[in-house]
C-alpha cells in the first residue's frame, strides 16, 4: 500500500503474529509525523493546520489556568462540549453527531470513574441534565488538582513529586487518546484526575445510543488494559473497531466543534488571572494531600499560587496570539491532509514558521483574541473550510499510515485501535473533521460560558478531592490486605485457588496505569524502603526481575531525530519525568533539569505543537526508539547464524541430526533476517568439517580440517567417538568474529579432544548425597575465555546439549553464560527411544529458530540516585558497572539485579528504574527498547512488608542461591534460603505489637514465602538426598538464572489442576474458545483422588495423572481409551475427540501452552506406572525421605525463630 | 650486611607500593567505566604473581635474617596473598575474574584490599628505611 510507509518490512519483524501490531503502531506514528509537514508546506503562508490549532489552544489554555501543566487544558475543552450538549442541538448537523460524542464521553467517564463513585455520578448528571456547568467544571477542576499538586510539589523541591501529578495526563493516554478521537479533549480531564485503573475492566458497556462508538471506546480501553496486563483478545476487536471507524467521522465532527469551542473558552479563562489562580491554589492544597507525605504540602499552596499567577498571565498572552494565528490559518490543513508523505524536515520547518508568526503578532492582540476576538476568525475559517471533504480525507491517511501490512483492504483503523489502545490514528481524523463544522453553531454559546466557568470549578473540585482522598486513605489504611497477619501453622490452605498476581505498587492510579507491566519489570519490594537500615531490618532481598525483550503485542515505536535523554545521567525521557514548564523537564533519576529539544515540542501523534508531555515517550513506560547512527559503533550487523554440529558416532546414534535438519528446512524461511542474512554449518567429531555453501554449487562442498595441525585432510569421518568441541568452537569464533551473530552448538558428549577437553567429574555414588555436592562450577576457564572473546566480537553461543551421559554442563554452560547465549538440555536424548524428548527438541527448535533476535546488544539499567546495583543474574557479560553486554538478546531471556540503598531516599517519594536495551534487529535496524518502572518509597517497616512481591523475591533468592552454591557450597545456599524465611518472618514478628510468640505469623503478602522456599529446597537445583544427576542440577541452576519470572515460578512451584470435572463456570473466552478455569490445588498428594484426573503444569512439562478409579467417561471422552487399563504407559498427546470434556481439556491445555516460549511436552501418567515418581516429586508439600513436609518446615522455621 | 638486607627490602617494598597504586588506579578506572572488565582483569591478573612473589621474598628475607618482628608483621599479608591465589576456582580466570568483578561488591572489596595493602607497604617502607639507616649508622 502506502509507499509512504517507511518501514514496510517491519511487519515481518517478529515471528509472532502479534508482532504485526507493533509495526502498525509504528507506522502510524511515522505517518502522523509526516502528515503535518504536508500542512505546513502547503499552507498559504500560515502553517498551522486546523487540527493543530485546536490542540494547541487547549494546550495553551491549560498553562494559564494551572501554571505548570496542560493538565488543565482538557478541562476547558470539556466545558464547551458539555455546553453544546446542554444547549441541545444547536446546529442541524450536530444532531446526529452530538449524541454520539456525548455518549462516548459519558460512557468513557463512567469507565473512568467506576472506582470513584462521585465523579461518576456527576458525569452522568452531566450527561442527562442540561445543568452541566457545575458538572463540567468539576471535571475541569479535576484537571487542576493534579497540576497543582505538581506545582506544590515542585516548590517543595521534591523532585519526583511533580511526576506524580503530571503523569496523570499521560496516564490517560491510551484511553485519553481514544476519547480524544471522539470527544476531543473533553474526556481527558476526567481521566486525568481520576484515571480509574479498572476503567477498562469495569466498563459497564452502558449508554445506549451510538453503539458503535461505545464499542469502539470500550474496545480500545480493554485493548489497552489487556495489553499491559494480559494477553489481549485482539482478533475479535478487529472487526468491531473497524465498524466504529466508519462511524467515526461523524462523531468527529462533533468533537471538532467542541474543540473549536474550547479554543475560545480556555482563552477566556486565562484572562482572569487572579481568580483562577486562587482557585487553583485551593485545589492545589487538596491535591497535594493526595501524595503520601501530605503534611509537607499543606503549606505549599500559597507559595505555588503566586507563581501560577504570573505564569498564567504571561503564558496567556503568548498563546493568545498563537490562537489567533491558527484561527486564521485554519483552511490550510485541508489541502495538506492529502499528502502525508512529506519528509520530517518539512514538518520541522512548519513548526518554526508557526512560532514565528505567533511571535509576530503583538501581545495586546493576543489579549483581544483571548477575549473573544479570535472567534470571528475561527468562525470564518471554519466556515470556509469545507468540512465534509475533510472528514473523508483524513481518514484514509492515518489508516495508511497505520497499516504496515501488505493487505490494502485490511481494516487499518481496526489495527490502529488495537495496537495500542492508543487512539492516535482515530484521533487524527477526528481532529481534522472537527475544526470546521461545529464552530458555527457552538461558538457563541461557548463564549458566554467561558466567563464563569471557573467559579463552579472549585466546588466540585473540592468534592473530587475528598473522593480522591478517600481513595488514598483506602490505600494507606492501617491494614491493607497485604498486611493481614496470617497464622501460617493454622492456615491449612495457604495457596490461593487462583494464580498469584504481581502486587500493584501503592501509587496513585495514574502512575500505576503508566507503570511498566510487571511481566517485563518487577521489583521484589513494591514499596522501596527509605534507607539501607530499614531494608536490613526487613530482611528481605531487594532487586529487580527483568524480562526486557519479551514478545510484546503492543509496543510504541518511535522514530525521531533526537532521542531525548537526560544530559547528565543519560536517562531516556519517560512518563515519570516532570515538566517544569514547556521547555524544560526534570530527570527523575538524577534530578537534573534538561531542555526539551525543539523537535520534541511537536507531537507527531496529535500533530500538535507544544505538548511535549503528550509524546508517546512520555505516555508509555515501554517504548522502542529507532536509534540513529549515534548509537552505532559500526554499521548494523547482518543476521548471521552458524550451526556447529556434533557428528561423532554418539551423535549420529542419538539421531538429533534428522530432527534438526527437518526443523531447519521447515523454518528456514522464518529465520529472522533480511537479504544480508547468512547461514553456515560446521560439523565436528575428532576433526572439524567446513561446508562450502556458495551459490552455484549443486552440492555443498565439505572441507575437513583435523583439529591438531589445522591442515585440510581428506579423511572420511568414520566411527569416530571423540569430540573436538573446543577447537570447533575456536574455529566458529574465528568465522564469526568479522560480523558477530549467533552460534548454535549441538553437543552430545563430553569434549575429549583438543583444547577445552573435559574429564568426567561426577561420582554417581554422590548423586543423592546430603553432604557435599561438588563440581557445580566449571572445571576450566577455557569456555569462559572463549565466551568472553565471542562476546567481544558480538557473537553469542547457544548450547544444545543432548547427551545421555555426564557431559559436564557446568563447564560447557560457560560458553553460553558469558556470551549471552541460551542453554537447552535434553538428558538421555534419543530420537526413537525417547519420543517425548525428540518432540520437545522439535518444538524448542521451532521456537528457537523463528523467535525474534537482537544482535550486538547492550543493556543498561539505571536507577534513581541513591540506589545502586551490585549483582546481576542472567546470561551476559557485565562490561562495566551497569552495562550488560549481550551479544544476542532473545525474547525468552530473563535477568535479575540485586540492589542496595547507598544513600537515604528521604528526600524523594518515588524511585524509578529504567532499563534500556540497545540492539540491532534482524533487519539491521538499531533500536532501543526502554522500560521504566516507578515505585514509591516508604519509611516504615510495615509498609515495606505490605509491598512485598513474594514471587519476585523468591526468584531473586533462587538466583542468589545459585550463586552461593557455586561460589560456596550447596548446603550454604540451602541454609541461606531457610534463613531468608526465618529472618524475614521473625523480623515481621517483631513489628506486630500483639505478638503470640507461639504462632508463626506472616503478613498476607508473605504468606506464600515459606511454601515457595520449601519448593526451592525441593527443586532439582537445590535438593539433597534425592538422587540428582549433576548435569540435571546444573541445568536447573542455569534455568533459574535465565528464565523470566513467569516461567521460573512454574518451575519452582508447579500448578496443579483437577481436570476430570472441568466446567464452564468462571471460564474465560479466548479467541472464541471457552477456556475453563479450574482452581489451583495445593501440591500435596492428599489432593489427589483415585477418582480424578489431574494436570500439573511444571512450566516446561505437563503431567496428566490419571487415577485408578478415574471415571471411564473421562478416559473415553478425553483420552480416547475405553478404560484405565487400556491407557498406554507412554502417551504424550490428547486425541482430538468431539466431546465436550475433550474440548474443554484441550482448550485449557492449549491456553496454558500459549504464551509460553517453549511448548511444554505433555505426559500422561497412569497411577502406578513407573513414571509416577517423576510426577510425585513435584508434590512439595508432602514429606519425602530426605525433606520436610510443608508443615514440618513451618515448625522448623518456628523453632529457628524462637531460638 | 644488615643494611643490604634492608636496602633490598626497601627496593622490593617500593615496587610493591607502585604495584598497589597501579592496582588502585586500574580498579578505579574500572569503577569509572574508563576500561572494561575484561581488560582490567587481564591487566591485574598479570601482576598478581609478581606481587605475591615480591612480598614472599621480603618475608622470607626477614625470616632468614632473623628479624622476627618484621617477619611476623609480614606473615599475615603473605599468607593472605597465597591463600587468595590458591583459592581461585578452577573456572575463574585468575584472582580478578571479569565475569564476577562487578558482582557482590567484589570490585569494592578488591579496592579495599588494594588500599589496605598500600597502607601496609607504606608502613613497611618507612620501617625498612628506618632499619636501614639504623643499620648503616651501626655499621
Amino acid at each position: 500500500t502506502p509507499p509512504s510507509h517507511p518501514y514496510p518490512h517491519h511487519s515481518a519483524e517478529g515471528p509472532a503474529q502479534s508482532q504485526m501490531q507493533v509495526p502498525s503502531g509504528y507506522g502510524l506514528h511515522h505517518q502522523n509525523y509526516m502528515a503535518p509537514s504536508g500542512h505546513y508546506s502547503q499552507g498559504p503562508g500560515k502553517m498551522t493546520s486546523l487540527p493543530l490549532d485546536t490542540q494547541c489552544d487547549n494546550y495553551y489554555s491549560g498553562p494559564y489556568a494551572a501554571p505548570t501543566q496542560n493538565v488543565v487544558t482538557p478541562s476547558t475543552a470539556n466545558q464547551p462540549g458539555a455546553q453544546m450538549y446542554g444547549r441541545g442541538p444547536p446546529a442541524p448537523h450536530m444532531m446526529g453527531s452530538t449524541p454520539g460524542s456525548l455518549h462516548g464521553a459519558a460512557s468513557s467517564a463512567s469507565h473512568l470513574h467506576t472506582s470513584a463513585s462521585q465523579p461518576y455520578s456527576s458525569f452522568v448528571n452531566h450527561y442527562n441534565s442540561p445543568s452541566m456547568y457545575s458538572v463540567t467544571s468539576s471535571v475541569a477542576s479535576q484537571g487542576f488538582p493534579s497540576t497543582c499538586a505538581h506545582y506544590a510539589m515542585s516548590t517543595v523541591s521534591n523532585a519526583v513529586y511533580p511526576n506524580v501529578s503530571y503523569p496523570s495526563l499521560p496516564a490517560g493516554d491510551p484511553y485519553g487518546q481514544m476519547f480524544t478521537s471522539q470527544n476531543a479533549p473533553t474526556v481527558r480531564p476526567v481521566k486525568d484526575s481520576f484515571s480509574g485503573q479498572n476503567t477498562a475492566v469495569s466498563h459497564p458497556s452502558p449508554l445506549p445510543p451510538p453503539p458503535s462508538q461505545q464499542h469502539h471506546q470500550h474496545q480500545s480501553l480493554s485493548g489497552y488494559n489487556t495489553l499491559s496486563w494480559s494477553a489481549p483478545g485482539l482478533p475479535t476487536q478487529d472487526s468491531l473497531i473497524r465498524n466504529q471507524m466508519g462511524s467515526l467521522p461523524i462523531v468527529n465532527n462533533n468533537t471538532t466543534n467542541t474543540v473549536a469551542d474550547s479554543l475560545s473558552c480556555p482563552v477566556m479563562q486565562n484572562v482572569q488571572p487572579p481568580k483562577s489562580s486562587s482557585v487553583t491554589s485551593t485545589v492545589l492544597s487538596g491535591a497535594s494531600t493526595r501524595m503520601p507525605p501530605a503534611t509537607k504540602h499543606a503549606a505549599e499552596p500559597v507559595v505555588s499560587a503566586s507563581q501560577p499567577l504570573e505564569r498564567i498571565q504571561h503564558q496567556g498572552m503568548q498563546y493568545g496570539d498563537y490562537v489567533n494565528n491558527q484561527a486564521s490559518s485554519t483552511p490550510t490543513p485541508l489541502s495538506s491532509t492529502s499528502d502525508d508523505e512529506e519528509e520530517e524536515e518539512d514538518e520541522e520547518a512548519g513548526v518554526d514558521s508557526s512560532s514565528t508568526t505567533s511571535s509576530a503578532s503583538p501581545l495586546p492582540n493576543s489579549y483581544d483574541a483571548l477575549e473573544g476576538g479570535s472567534y470571528p476568525d475561527m468562525h470564518s475559517s471554519s466556515a470556509s473550510s469545507p468540512a465534509p471533504d475533510r472528514a473523508l480525507e483524513p481518514n484514509p491517511a492515518p489508516a495508511q499510515a497505520l497499516s504496515p501490512a501488505p493487505t490494502p483492504t485490511a481494516p487499518q483503523p481496526a489495527k490502529v485501535a488495537k495496537p495500542f489502545g492508543y487512539g492516535y490514528p482515530t484521533l487524527q481524523p477526528g481532529y481534522q473533521n472537527v475544526a470546521a463544522p461545529l464552530n458555527s453553531g457552538a461558538h457563541p454559546s461557548g463564549l458566554s460560558y467561558s466567563g464563569f466557568q471557573q467559579y463552579p470549578q472549585h466546588y466540585p473540585g473540592v468534592n473530587q478531592l475528598s473522593s480522591s482522598l478517600g481513595g488514598l486513605s483506602l490505600q494507606s489504611s492501617p491494614q491493607p490486605e497485604s498486611l493481614r497477619p496470617v497464622n501460617l501453622t493454622q492456615e491449612r490452605n495457604i495457596l490461593p485457588t487462583t494464580p498469584v498476581w504481581a502486587p500493584v505498587p501503592n501509587l496513585n492510579l495514574e502512575l500505576n496505569k503508566l507503570n511498566c507491566s510487571p511481566d517485563s519489570f518487577r521489583c521484589t519490594l513494591t514499596n522501596i524502603p527509605q534507607t539501607q537500615a530499614l531494608l536490613n531490618k526487613a530482611k528481605l532481598p531487594l532487586g529487580l526481575l527483568l524480562h526486557p525483550f519479551r514478545d510484546l503485542t503492543q509496543l510504541p515505536v518511535i522514530t525521531s531525530n533526537t532521542i531525548v535523554r537526560c544530559r547528565s545521567c543519560r536517562t531516556y525521557i519517560n512518563p515519570f519525568v516532570s515538566f517544569i514548564d514547556q521547555r524544560r523537564w526534570k530527570c527523575n533519576l538524577c534530578y537534573r533539569v534538561n531542555d526539551v529539544p525543539e523537535e520534541f515540542m511537536y507531537n507527531p501523534l496529535t500533530r500538535s505543537y507544544g505538548e511535549p508531555h503528550k509524546r508517546p515517550e512520555v505516555q508509555n513506560s515501554t517504548v522502542e526508539f529507532i536509534a540513529s547512527s549515534d548509537y552505532m559503533l559500526r554499521p548494523p550487523q547482518p543476521a548471521v547464524y552458524l550451526f556447529v554440529l556434533d557428528v561423532s558416532h554418539n551423535a549420529v546414534e542419538a539421531g538429533y541430526l534428522t530432527i534438526l535438519c527437518q526443523s531447519l528446512l521447515e523454518n528456514l524461511d522464518k529465520l529472522p533476517g533480511d537479504s544480508r542474512t547468512r547461514i553456515g554449518f560446521m560439523t565436528f567429531d575428532s576433526t572439524i568439517h567446513f561446508y562450502n555453501l556458495q551459490e552455484g554449487l549443486s552440492q555443498p562442498q565439505m572441507l575437513i580440517v583435523s583439529d591438531i595441525d589445522g591442515k585440510p585432510q581428506t579423511v572420511l569421518p568414520s566411527q569416530e567417538t571423540h569430540s573436538a568441541l573446543g577447537p570447533a568452537l575456536q574455529a566458529a569464533f574465528k568465522l564469526m568474529s568479522p560480523t558477530g551473530g549467533r552460534v548454535s552448538v549441538f553437543q552430545t558428549q563430553l569434549p575429549s579432544l583438543g583444547s577445552g577437553l573435559l574429564q568426567s567429574r561426577e561420582d554417581p555414588n554422590q548423586r543423592s548425597s546430603i553432604k557435599v555436592v561438588q563440581h557445580l562450577g566449571p572445571a576450566t576457564d577455557f569456555y569462559k575465555k572463549l565466551a568472553l572473546d565471542c562476546s567481544g566480537q558480538q557473537t553469542a553461543v547457544d548450547l544444545f546439549l543432548l547427551s545421555s551421559q555426564y557431559s559436564d554442563l557446568a563447564s560447557l554452560a560457560c560458553m553460553s553464560k558469558f556470551s549471552a547465549g541460551c542453554i537447552f538440555y535434553y538428558p538421555s536424548f534419543h530420537s526413537t527411544h525417547s519420543p517425548s524428548q525428540a518432540e520437545k527438541l522439535q518444538k524448542d527448535l521451532r521456537r528457537y529458530l523463528t523467535r525474534k533476535i537482537g544482535f550486538e546488544a547492550v543493556m543498561r539499567i539505571r536507577c534513581t540516585k541513591g540506589l545502586s546495583m551490585h549483582t546481576f543474574h542472567g546470561n551476559f557479560f557485565v562490561r562495566s558497572t551497569d552495562l550488560l553486554s549481550l551479544a544476542n538478546i532473545n525474547p525468552d531471556a530473563g535477568f535479575a539485579v540485586q540492589l542496595s540503598i547507598e544513600e537515604s531516599l528521604t528526600d524523594t517519594s518515588l524511585v524509578c528504574f529504567q532499563t534500556a536495551l540497545l540492539y540491532t534487529s534482524s533487519k539491521g535496524e538499531r533500536r532501543i527498547r526502554v522500560h521504566t518502572l516507578c515505585l514509591p518509597v516508604v519509611s516504615s517497616l510495615t509498609d515495606v512488608y505490605a509491598g512485598v512481591d513474594v514471587q519476585a523475591a523468591i526468584c531473586l533468592l533462587a538466583n542468589m542461591a545459585v550463586d552461593r552454591s557455586v561460589s560456596s557450597s550447596l548446603s550454604d545456599a540451602r541454609d541461606a534460603l531457610v534463613n531468608a524465611v526465618v529472618d524475614s518472618l521473625s523480623a515481621y514478628g517483631s513489628t506486630i505489637s500483639n505478638v503470640q510468640h507461639s504462632a508463626l505469623i506472616a503478613p498476607s503478602s508473605l504468606k506464600l514465602f515459606p511454601l515457595y522456599v520449601l519448593a526451592l529446597l525441593k527443586q532439582k537445583a537445590f535438593r539433597t538426598g534425592t538422587s540428582t544427576r549433576l548435569d540435571d542440577r546444573v541445568y536447573a541452576m542455569c534455568q533459574i538464572k535465565t528464565q523470566p519470572l513467569v516461567h521460573l515460578m512454574k518451575m519452582i512451584h508447579p500448578n496443579l489442576y483437577r481436570i476430570d470435572r472441568l466446567t464452564d463456570e468462571g471460564a474465560i473466552h479466548v479467541n472464541d474458545r471457552v477456556v475453563p478455569q479450574p482452581s489451583l490445588q495445593k501440591l500435596s498428594a492428599e489432593k489427589l483422588t483415585r477418582e480424578g484426573a489431574f494436570l500439573m503444569d511444571c512450566g516446561s512439562v505437563f503431567y496428566i495423572w490419571i487415577g485408578k478409579g478415574c471415571d471411564n467417561n473421562f478416559i473415553e471422552n478425553v483420552l480416547g481409551y475405553p478404560n484405565f487399563a487400556a491407557i498406554p504407559q507412554k502417551m504424550t498427546h490428547l486425541p482430538e475427540l468431539d466431546t465436550l470434556s475433550s474440548e474443554r481439556t484441550r482448550s485449557f491445555i492449549t491456553w496454558l501452552r500459549d504464551g509460553r516460549p517453549l511448548s511444554p511436552v505433555l505426559h500422561v501418567v497412569k497411577d502406578e506406572s513407573p513414571a509416577k515418581t517423576e510426577f510425585f516429586q513435584h508434590f512439595i508439600e508432602d514429606r519425602t525421605e530426605a525433606a520436610f513436609s510443608y508443615y514440618e518446615f513451618l515448625l522448623h522455621v518456628q523453632q529457628q525463630i524462637c531460638k | 650486611m644488615e643494611a643490604m638486607v634492608f636496602l633490598l627490602s626497601l627496593i622490593d617494598c617500593c615496587a610493591l607500593i607502585f604495584l598497589s597504586v597501579y592496582f588502585i588506579i586500574t580498579l578505579s578506572d574500572l569503577e569509572c567505566d574508563y576500561i572494561n572488565a575484561r581488560s582490567c582483569c587481564s591487566k591485574l591478573n598479570k601482576w598478581v604473581i609478581p606481587e605475591l612473589v615480591g612480598h614472599t621474598i621480603v618475608t622470607v628475607l626477614m625470616l632468614v635474617s632473623l628479624h622476627w618482628f618484621i617477619f611476623l608483621l609480614n606473615l599475615p599479608v603473605a599468607t593472605w596473598n597465597i591463600y587468595r591465589f590458591i583459592m581461585v576456582p578452577s573456572g575463574n580466570m585468575g584472582v580478578f575474574d571479569p565475569t564476577e568483578i562487578h558482582n557482590r561488591g567484589q570490585l569494592k572489596s578488591h579496592m579495599k584490599e588494594a588500599m589496605i595493602k598500600l597502607g601496609f607497604y607504606l608502613l613497611c617502607f618507612f620501617m625498612y628505611l628506618y632499619s636501614m639507616i639504623l643499620a648503616l649508622i651501626n655499621d
